[in-house]
């Protein structure tokens, strides 16, 4: 139960990130990767103030034996580099790169979108979904993810 | 330069850290988005609930922000609808194949210096700086 409030929190506390940095707003997102353009370096601060608190924090958390309220840490086993990885990671960029939208304000972005006036929101979350469920019909199982 | 807006970006950068050191902290879980909604469409049993509740908690920080900040350009959107329906299914099959996306390689993975996270940064960055220069610039 406290779990599942800390995952509302820590939602919220992201959820806010994502509307204050400005990334929610794939114009903006999309002037940070148009570095031949009118270049918005803002992406960066964006991922150099959650780095400035990640970084030295993970350290210090996946020291300890186990998170505070669950009994193991999560995290992706693999190590090595495979073609799956690459190509996803490509296929998201080409994605990423024609939107804007990447999949956190992708969802953020709903609230505006649900607000009013916004169905481009509805018509590219609701492909990313779709992406991401074809996927795993595909696959079947699932590799375990990083995120 | 006009739109660069550096104190905001690093304020919600820090917010962003902040959310995702707590998840891990308290739950052991990886802040990622495109894993947390991924794992809602293929769910194990006893798994969906944290996943949906971190998604109400982002639509719900956004909201509250939406009230103080209000309306405005929050969310601008120049594409068109076909292109954004083939970039959506891009990014949710790219992110599920590739196991990541902006939060959980990007920020999480470099976190912990992984090899498979910070080669996929870097891959789908550089991928998405050609697709702009290429939809901006020669096409």
């Amino acid at each position: 139960m406290v779990r599942m409030f800390v995952a509302l929190f820590a939602g919220m506390l992201f959820g806010a990130g994502l509307a204050v940095s400005g990334m929610m707003n794939p114009a903006k997102v999309l002037g940070f990767l148009d570095v031949a353009g009118d270049w918005d370096p803002t992406l960066a601060f964006v991922m150099g103030g959650a780095l400035l608190v990640t970084v030295p924090a993970f350290w210090g958390i996946l020291r300890r034996p186990r998170p505070l309220l669950a009994s193991e840490f999560d995290l992706p086993t693999k190590k090595t580099l495979d073609v799956r990885l690459l190509g996803g990671a490509a296929v998201f960029g080409v994605g990423w790169g024609l939107s804007g939208f990447c999949p956190g304000p992708a969802v953020a972005a709903l609230v505006p979108a649900l607000a009013g006036g916004l169905p481009a929101v509805f018509v590219f979350t609701g492909a990313m979904v779709s992406g991401m469920f074809l996927f795993g019909r595909l696959s079947g199982k699932p590799a375990k993810t990083a995120e | 330069m006009e739109d660069f807006t550096p104190i905001s970006g690093l304020v919600g950068g820090l917010l962003l850290g902040s959310a995702t050191a707590l998840l891990l902290w308290l739950n052991g879980r990886l802040a990622g988005i495109s894993g947390i909604v991924g794992g809602l469409l293929t769910p194990k049993s006893g798994d969906a609930g944290w996943r949906v509740v971190f998604v109400i908690g982002i639509l719900l920080g956004v909201f509250a922000w939406t009230l103080l900040a209000g309306g405005g350009d929050l969310v601008q959107i120049e594409t068109s609808l076909p292109v954004l329906g083939v970039a959506g299914l891009l990014v949710g099959f790219g992110t599920r194949l590739g196991s990541g996306c902006t939060s959980g390689h990007g920020l999480c993975g470099l976190s912990r210096f992984s090899r498979r996270s910070i080669t996929a940064t870097l891959v789908f960055f550089g991928v998405a700086m050609l697709t702009v220069f290429l939809v901006r610039h020669v096409l």
